[in-house]
């Protein structure tokens, strides 16, 4: 029991970061209908700029706010150059230009940083507090609390702002949009860099944790579509469900099977989904019309 | 007997009914037109028909063999072809290769022996050539056949689709819409086009709403109201009805 | 035959290349790489390519074919030909159960399964170490003979490889001007008009599919057997994106752009080696300049350029 408990608990970190790339992953699907396979280097550049800035000697809250805004641009400068020139791209095509973008990107930061492994201090001292026999890290806490504020504020911003729901606009219809005076390519980029900065807060939660370097973007960027897809394609909270689902699954999942097939059981799961209900827990269906 | 029979059908879209209770006969040999106002249901009547959509309520006999709920090749298999009104050309292939396509039931090459390229495989491609040369050349398209389908205009890209349903040699052939976005002439030669396949003994089902080509080719005509049957005569009668007038005037 | 004309031309350079040269790196070590290469692209290009059905996950089959001889040659002794067959039966099993209901799916849902796919048995090779050897992987494959004669050299190597590859690219373009090749194209092109002509869309997909799994196992038997090693390494993610991007980096749907698209990415590392750490970076950004600029791939535009510059040259005569 005390096992399972702990097992939550990790599985809610990890979830709570699958859930910002998902959520991000969906920003972009929405507003372009693209799933962008760059959104863990999103994480990776987050993480990475601040740990540099940090070594620079800038502030740990400024290093974080300057990563996210750094990050933000990576994700307007991968708008700009890479989604917009391919405009009537089939879904094969943006699929590997967003391939090939994640693997630029990843290539730079190699460049730029290295192959090292580096981590973030925590936020505020690590002392573990202790529930019954399971331990959770004030680091954990961080996670999860970071998560739901960004995803409340996503929620916010979506329901409540007109730019959000322009940018919603722009899902449902592009061309209706522009009719009613939406500047469509304006939210393209806005789409992109928002979830861009989501990436990079899933990012700077979670090195205090697990680490960075170049590479580990790769990973946490797949699972964030795996959590897209269970909680159904295109549908935002769907998302964030699909993120806290896969990471609890995976990691009980790990903990009781074997911890070296943790990634093969998020993407068993995957298969299983995509298999019986491909819409996901919180898709719809839909039919071609001919 | 009747070519097609269909009873009590009913499609059921969410909350909408797009088709509800429908049932009709269809004799063999004729021309037999559907018109109704834009969303009456005539789409996804084929839509049903061809079990690209399955029914709600109700069944689909072909020749006297029930058909509801078979797979839409299985369908095709046993002699019903359609075209689109969104067109589905395979863009990706030249003309004649699209009507190729269509002789699939025709030909039996599976890809093992297609890899191996067989004795077989070549006697086989050079007869599928000819049948398709002879479809393309019955809608009057011989000259575009080795054209990429991708650049051809729009008017004769539905009538490759009709060489191509045609290619498969069908008893029934569902035609939705071939005279939208046609100009005059091209409209004549479609009308000549249906008589000739009609003659050519393929019982022809179409749905249109040009009412002046309907009314000239069709021995009988269903009209569809909001999914339901208004009424179904010959066209005489039908441009007579009342019901349907008041249909088509309150639109 | 002026069908084959471009293929005979193309096996004759490949078959003279090291008589010519027997003794250049470039042809008798890269050139090993470059036909297994594009054995793969090939085969990928059948279901991508022709049957537009993307698929992430290419090398999972590679891998399958290599970690069969591999293990059923030296763990259970067996014939290196007896467990290429097996290993290529085994593919064929589990590509035929998995074929249903992945390529039932389409767009990114399919492009996620195939992913996943590859990924679980990428995991697999790492993980069940009893089996692979785990990370390390397996050494000490025993030598491959053909009629009789050891093939334990590189140019021995050179003409096994070069044959398969050459029994690929025919096969490929066969299938290409074939019914079943169109009815590959009809599923690609409108899945519903396909059915409506009476294809069984899901069957031939399906078909599809295993006859490319099974291309990519025999090839990894093979490199098994020429690397005289396995490891998990090279059946990984990168490999399968890799094998994507010689496919579209050639042209999606045009069996020597495949060709042309494998031997540029195998020939890339070897020129890059100078960059060292660019070349991940040089790696990306060819894959999206291609796909933004040229979507039709590298030997498709070239082919339609030079055509059109042949009938204005044709015009102005
Ligand atoms: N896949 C679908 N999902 C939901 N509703 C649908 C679907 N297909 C059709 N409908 C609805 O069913 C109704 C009938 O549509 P249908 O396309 O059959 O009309 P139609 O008679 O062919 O019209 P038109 O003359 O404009 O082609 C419409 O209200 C349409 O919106
Ligand atoms: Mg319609």
């Amino acid at each position: 029991m005390d096992q399972l408990l702990q097992f939550l608990i990790s599985g809610l970190t990890v979830g709570s970061i699958y859930a910002l790339v998902a959520l991000g992953f969906s920003i972009i699907y929405n507003a372009s209908d693209v799933v962008n396979f760059a959104q863990g280097e999103f994480v990776m550049i987050g993480a990475m700029s601040a740990i540099f800035l940090m070594k620079a000697g800038l502030s740990y809250p400024f290093a974080a706010l300057l990563a996210i805004a750094i990050t933000a641009g990576v994700g307007l400068a991968l708008e700009k150059f890479a989604i917009e020139p391919a405009k009537n791209a089939t879904v094969v095509s943006t699929i590997i230009i967003t391939i090939g973008a994640s693997i630029f990107l990843r290539g730079a930061a190699l460049l730029i940083w290295g192959k090292e492994i580096y981590g973030l201090p925590p936020f505020t001292s690590n002392n573990p507090i202790k529930i019954g026999n399971a331990t959770i890290l004030p680091q954990n806490l961080w996670v999860m609390m970071g998560t739901a504020v960004t995803v409340l504020a996503v929620k916010y911003f979506f329901d409540r702002t007109r730019m959000g729901k322009a940018i919603l606009a722009c899902s449902y219809n592009k061309k209706a949009a522009y009719l009613v005076g939406i500047d469509v390519k304006k939210m393209l980029l806005v789409a992109y860099g928002l979830s861009a900065a989501l990436g990079s807060a899933a990012g700077l939660l979670v090195t205090p944790i697990t680490f960075m370097s170049y590479g580990a973007g790769v990973m946490l960027g797949l699972k964030g579509f795996c959590a897209a897809i269970l909680g159904g394609m295109g549908n935002s909270m769907g998302a964030v469900l699909g993120g806290i689902l896969l990471g609890i699954v995976e990691t009980v999942g790990a903990g009781f099977i074997s911890s070296g097939y943790k990634d093969a059981i998020a993407f068993f799961v995957i298969l299983l989904v995509l298999f019986v209900k491909p819409s996901g827990i919180l898709g719809k269906g839909e039919t071609e019309r001919v | 007997m009747s070519l097609l029979k269909v009873k009590n059908l009913e499609k059921q879209f969410g909350g909408l009914k797009a088709i509800s209770d429908l049932s009709f006969s269809v004799p063999e040999n004729i021309i037999f037109s559907i018109i109704g106002p834009n969303g009456a249901g005539k789409t996804t009547l084929f839509n049903l028909l061809t079990n690209i959509y399955k029914p709600s309520a109700g069944s689909i006999f072909f020749k006297d063999k029930e058909i509801t709920g078979l797979p839409p090749f299985k369908i095709a298999r046993l002699g019903i072809s359609r075209t689109f009104q969104n067109l589905q050309v395979f863009l990706n292939m030249s003309a004649i290769e699209n009507v190729m396509v269509g002789c699939h039931l025709r030909s039996r090459t599976g890809l093992l022996a297609s890899a191996l390229r067989l004795p077989s495989v070549i006697q086989e491609e050079k007869e599928v050539r000819r049948m398709a040369e002879e479809a393309l050349h019955f809608c009057g398209l011989s000259e575009y056949k080795d054209r990429p389908a991708a650049g051809l205009p729009y008017g004769l890209l539905k009538k490759l689709e009709v060489a191509r349903s045609l290619a498969s040699k069908p008893k029934l052939l569902l035609m939705d819409e071939p005279a939208a976005g046609l100009n005059d002439t091209e409209t004549q030669e479609l009308c000549q086009l249906i008589k000739r396949i009609c003659e050519s003994g393929i019982t022809v089902l179409l749905v249109e709403h040009n009412m002046s080509l309907v009314m000239e080719i069709s021995q009988r005509v269903l009209v569809l109201n909001y999914g339901r049957l208004l009424a179904e005569g010959p066209p005489e009668q039908i441009q007579k009805n009342p019901d349907v007038i008041a249909a088509y005037l309150g639109e | 035959m002026k069908r084959l004309a471009g293929f005979a031309i193309f096996a004759a350079v490949c078959l003279l290349l090291p008589v010519i040269f027997p003794d250049n790196y470039y042809v008798t070590v890269v050139g090993l790489t470059i036909f297994l290469n594009i054995t793969l692209a090939v085969s990928l290009n059948l279901l991508m390519g022709y049957a537009g059905q993307i698929s992430l996950g290419h090398a999972a089959f590679f891998g399958l074919g290599a970690y069969s001889s591999a293990i059923l040659t030296i763990k259970y002794g067996l014939n290196p030909w007896l467990a290429m067959i097996l290993g290529a039966v085994l593919v064929i099993c589990l590509s035929y159960v998995l074929s249903r209901p992945i390529l039932r799916l389409k767009g990114h849902y399919l492009a996620m399964a195939t992913l996943g796919l590859g990924i679980i048995v990428h995991i697999f090779f790492v993980q069940a170490d009893e089996l692979t050897g785990g990370p390390d992987g397996i050494t000490g494959l025993p030598t491959l003979s053909l009629f009789g004669v050891a093939i334990d050299s590189d140019i021995k190597w050179y003409f096994v490889l070069c044959s398969y590859m050459l029994l690929s690219v025919l096969f490929s373009l066969n299938i290409a001007d074939s019914r079943a090749g169109r009815a590959l194209s009809a599923v690609h092109g409108s899945e519903i008009a396909a059915q409506m002509m009476g294809i069984d869309t899901a069957k031939v997909k399906s078909h599809i599919f295993v006859f490319s799994a099974l291309m990519a196992a025999l090839a990894g038997s093979l490199f098994a057997h020429q690397q005289d090693f396995v490891s998990p390494e090279s059946f990984s993610f990168f490999f399968s994106i890799e094998l994507v991007t010689m496919v579209v980096l050639g042209g999606l749907g045009s069996t020597f752009g495949a060709v042309l698209g494998a031997f540029i990415l195998s020939i890339l590392p070897e020129v890059l080696i100078v960059f060292e750490d660019f070349e991940v970076l040089v790696f990306g950004l060819i894959l999206m300049v291609i796909m933004i600029f040229l979507p039709e791939g590298l030997f498709v535009s070239l082919k339609n350029r030079a055509a059109m510059m042949l009938s204005k040259r044709g015009i102005g005569s």
